[in-house]
């Protein structure tokens, strides 16, 4: 489904990705781990492009989004993405942050818009919020609004970018938990995470990144209980 | 001759001729007020251009492309970095004859609107920019393409922005149209002078007209509290 071949990333002389090569499965979930600065967000942020890669190719079913001839708009349209800080439209309501986009870029009807963000606020919990604004939600409450936002687009993969990191700690769990629920049903899945309890749960496979490269790869159990290399290792005796 | 009688006559003439220089000043008010009217004429066609003008300079400044953005700096610093007299005494003398049989009103408002619309550019420019970085990345994660982005999330948002700089804005112009005097464009400040030169009451005839731009500025502000009144509570 995703497809990344020696990408290379630089923000003037810092090369934050160097050199990252990965694939992602229809229905896997991948969660990527590892030390801030290590460039996961960046690595997620080149996957949908808000950031433009310096070299190297990323295929979305197959189709190289990292080509200048590419619709990068149409590309997003199947790419879900939801930030650390949530980015709701503040002047909308919960209802009208989801119908947005379905509306004005695929010109599905208003009604019909709103029977799925409705649907959708059901999934996650908040049919009772649709019509308030975000500034009136919790943060827990505002990233499941943000979830079911870039799923109202009908998306293929959906890209986290440390999801719950800006959370209080009691309002992780109701995030996780719908998390869980979208890669149960057979979302695929690109989760940048802090919360390892989550990777070795739901990941099917984690990735370890550290100063730009990918340093280890393998199955949940594999990285959390048997790393191979020295610094997952260390990473990972300080945050378990 | 001793002081004091000098002093008391003084004060004689003096309050004869406020008796006299008020008279002036209610005689003449339908006068005044004509130029006032005018110079809300000028000021609001000038704003309601300026905006125009400000709305695209100020996506223009931002714009990826080169042209566009040339267009806009180089319109923005001229009209910001030279004084707006002497834009006035160039458009009106110097360039629009050129272009077509200009009237002082016509010409007043030309110049009034290119010079509000630098102005409001930069405030247009510095409201998007305000907006946080994020609400671009999520309305491009969605597949908007920037103008959806721009329409539909960012300017929405930089809109409640930049109503306090605007008004500042429409109370400068509405004040700056007093030079357009120099042209002949009989405005507040021109009837005024006008009137001075007939009856030299200067404190009397410039404190009523500087009274009723006050009045018109007064309102303004006013008006701009209780829009961003309106605006916070929602």
């Amino acid at each position: 489904m995703i497809r990344v071949i020696d990408i290379h990333k630089s923000f003037g002389k810092l090369e934050v990705l160097k050199g990252i090569n990965c694939r992602i499965a229809p229905r896997e979930v991948v969660c990527v781990i590892g030390p801030s600065g290590s460039g996961k967000s960046t690595l997620l942020r080149c996957i949908n492009q808000l950031e433009a890669v310096n070299s190297g190719q990323i295929f979305i079913d197959e189709q190289e989004i990292t080509s200048r001839h590419t619709d990068i708009n149409k590309i997003r349209q199947q790419v879900g993405m939801v930030f650390q800080l949530f980015n709701l439209f503040p002047h909308r309501t919960t209802l009208e942050n989801i119908t947005l986009a379905p509306m004005k870029i695929k010109g599905i009807p208003k009604d019909e818009a709103e029977d799925i963000a409705n649907e959708l606020l059901r999934k996650v919990g908040l049919t009772d919020k649709s019509s308030v604004y975000p500034n009136q939600l919790s943060g827990g409450q505002k990233q499941r609004v943000a979830i079911a936002r870039a799923l109202a687009m009908q998306p293929k993969v959906m890209l986290f970018d440390e999801p719950t990191s800006a959370l209080d700690p009691e309002m992780v769990g109701e995030v996780l938990e719908v998390m869980k629920d979208l890669a149960y049903e057979g979302m695929t899945m690109a989760v940048v995470t802090h919360e390892m309890g989550f990777a070795r749960e739901v990941g099917h496979r984690v990735l370890f990144m550290d100063e730009g490269i990918i340093m280890e790869e393998g199955t949940p159990a594999q990285i959390f209980d048997n790393p191979h290399n020295v610094r997952t290792q260390s990473f990972l005796s300080k945050v378990l | 001759m001793s002081p004091v009688p000098l002093i008391f006559g003084s004060n004689i003439i003096d309050s004869f001729l406020a008796i006299n220089g008020l008279q002036v000043v209610i005689k003449n008010l339908p006068y005044l007020l004509e130029g006032a009217v005018l110079t809300l004429q000028i000021t609001t066609l000038s704003v309601l251009f300026g905006m125009i003008l400000g709305l695209f300079g100020g996506l223009f400044k931002l714009a990826k492309n080169p042209i566009l953005y040339a267009i806009s700096t180089a319109y923005i610093d001229f009209f910001r970095g030279t004084p707006l007299y002497v834009q006035i005494l160039l458009l009106y003398f110097g360039i629009l004859p050129l272009l077509l049989d200009a009237t002082p009103f016509v010409a007043a408002v030309i110049v009034c609107s290119l010079n509000c619309g630098a102005y409001t550019a930069e405030i247009v420019r510095a409201g998007i920019q305000a907006v946080e970085k994020g609400q671009m990345e999520a309305a491009r994660s969605l597949g908007m393409t920037n103008r959806q982005a721009m329409s539909y999330v960012i300017l929405p948002q930089a809109y409640k922005i930049v109503i306090p700089p605007l008004i500042n804005e429409f109370i400068a112009v509405l004040k700056d149209t007093s030079l357009v005097a120099v042209i002949s464009a009989e405005e507040l400040t021109l009837r005024g002078k006008l009137l001075y030169s007939a009856y030299f009451e200067a404190a009397w005839i410039w404190g009523a007209v500087a009274l009723v731009y006050f009045i018109m500025t007064k309102t303004l502000s006013l008006l701009g509290d209780y829009v961003e009144r309106r605006m916070a509570t929602e």
